[in-house]
């Protein structure tokens, strides 16, 4: 796609990843696109890069704009790959002595990453770059969500350059908030569910510090999808209320299955929540990807995980999806257990045991059924879904 | 001496290591690890430490 000015003097230059649909681990159904700016001033400016293998269309779209060699600063928001791979030959068109500016992490992070010498001019944070006409300020976002992290900010154009914050896994060619309407939000909040999740105090700690600031904000240029103009406060006010993660009246109900007996507990269970007018669906772990479920989770104040017993254990499937849970650190949840076996049994403990580490309240000891459910078993499921409902606030 | 795990990335502060990088001797407890230290890896203050 080619370059569009995002503001005057301010192009977007990044780069669409139409076909992506495994980002690390993360179903990217749509897509993504790798954010790169290049700022026109007394001092040209280009703030992050794109991912390795797209790095001569990043630097075909500067060239449509200028010549890349007068790029006089670069600038390294974040060192992760989809946004740092593409230095090695942007420096290299752009100069290796130019000055490549990034955080203190950064200048670390990205040393690993890359053999070479680099001019790194680590910044301070709220230090300043004056470009010209305007200038830059740093501010670090360490943790939001690699210790390298930082924004960068323009105060005369009132526009953010947030890095990952505030993204989303979106290909397409709107490029701001206004083209696409809400249709993005899904995939805002996805993105918030997977990456930020677990840093979610520090996501409500820096809204409040921006808002203690007073940053004016006419526009919010993320690294990933669409850029927030229209109204950036929308994407802000969204973040809050996934970083609170207020417990809804909705369960997530997970399972696998492997004769469809545990399978047919999900679904009473649901049934028994539907009941109580809970939001549920139940999710077969081989039929939704973990990153689905994970967005499901963000808002649900319930989650219900059921597995049969193979081989004295978990379903792969379910230590899976605990082992990706746990390390994005839900809150606020009530939760129970399921599931049946054969002769052993010990599913329902160790579902127990993993949801009593993500410390969520237990409320049931949770139902196992030896072999096949019959109707009694079946109603013990459907009344443990009106129990879930009842412990859900209003 | 216990070793002290960062809340916010998980970092281990290992008395017995300590953290040169930052001044910091081997052998320095966390609880005489000044009060300005933070994570070196995230900047977390002390108080964002646990027990490991």
């Amino acid at each position: 796609m080619k370059p569009i000015e995002i503001a005057k003097d301010i192009f977007w230059v990044g780069c669409i990843d139409w076909n992506i649909r495994d980002f690390h681990g993360y179903s990217t159904y749509q897509g993504s696109t790798y954010n790169s700016y290049l700022i026109l001033d007394d001092h040209v400016t280009l703030i992050d890069t794109v991912k390795k293998e797209f790095a001569d269309q990043l630097i075909s779209n500067i060239a449509q704009i200028i010549d890349p060699k007068k790029i006089d600063y670069v600038v390294s928001n974040h060192t992760e790959m989809d946004h740092s791979g593409g230095l090695a030959r942007l420096m290299h068109r752009v100069g290796e002595n130019k000055p490549l500016y990034c955080s203190k992490a950064g200048y670390k992070n990205l040393s690993m990453h890359f053999l070479n010498n680099w001019n790194y001019q680590p910044v301070e944070n709220g230090g300043e770059l004056r470009l010209g006409k305007r200038s830059l300020t740093f501010l670090e976002t360490r943790m939001l969500h690699w210790p390298d992290s930082m924004f960068s900010y323009v105060k005369e154009d009132r526009l953010l350059f947030s890095s990952d914050a505030f993204g989303q896994h979106y290909a397409g060619l709107e490029r701001f908030d206004d083209q696409i309407g809400d249709k993005i939000m899904p995939h805002a909040r996805k993105y918030f569910a997977n990456i930020l999740l677990l840093y979610s105090q520090l996501v409500l700690d820096l809204v409040a510090k921006v808002s203690d600031m007073n940053l004016a904000l006419d526009m919010i240029c993320p690294d990933h999808g669409i850029i927030w103009r229209k109204d950036p406060s929308k994407i802000i006010k969204a973040y809050v209320e996934w970083g609170e993660q207020k417990p809804k009246r909705k369960a997530l109900v997970v399972y696998d299955t492997m004769w469809e007996s545990t399978e047919k507990m999900a679904h009473a269970i649901v049934d028994g929540l539907g009941k109580d007018g809970v939001e549920a669906v139940p999710m077969h772990l081989r039929k939704w990807h973990r990153s689905d479920i994970m967005t499901e989770l963000l808002d649900a104040g319930a989650v219900v995980v059921g597995s049969p017993t193979l081989n004295n254990g978990l379903f792969p499937t379910v230590s899976d999806l605990f082992t990706y849970m746990k390390g994005l650190r839900p809150k606020n949840k009530i939760a129970a257990a399921f599931g049946s076996y054969g002769w052993s049994g010990e599913a329902v403990k160790l579902i127990n045991r993993q949801l009593e580490g993500m410390k969520f309240d237990i409320i049931d000891p949770g139902i196992t059924v030896q072999f096949v459910p019959d109707d009694k078993k079946l109603d013990e499921c459907f009344e443990l879904g009106r129990k879930i409902a009842r412990a859900l606030p209003e | 001496m216990d070793r002290y795990v960062c809340s916010l990335c998980g970092y281990v502060y290992d008395p017995k290591e300590g953290d040169p990088d930052n001044g910091i001797d081997p052998g320095t407890p966390f609880e005489d690890l000044p009060d300005d230290w933070t994570c070196p890896i995230c900047g977390a203050t002390k108080e964002e430490f646990n027990k490991e």
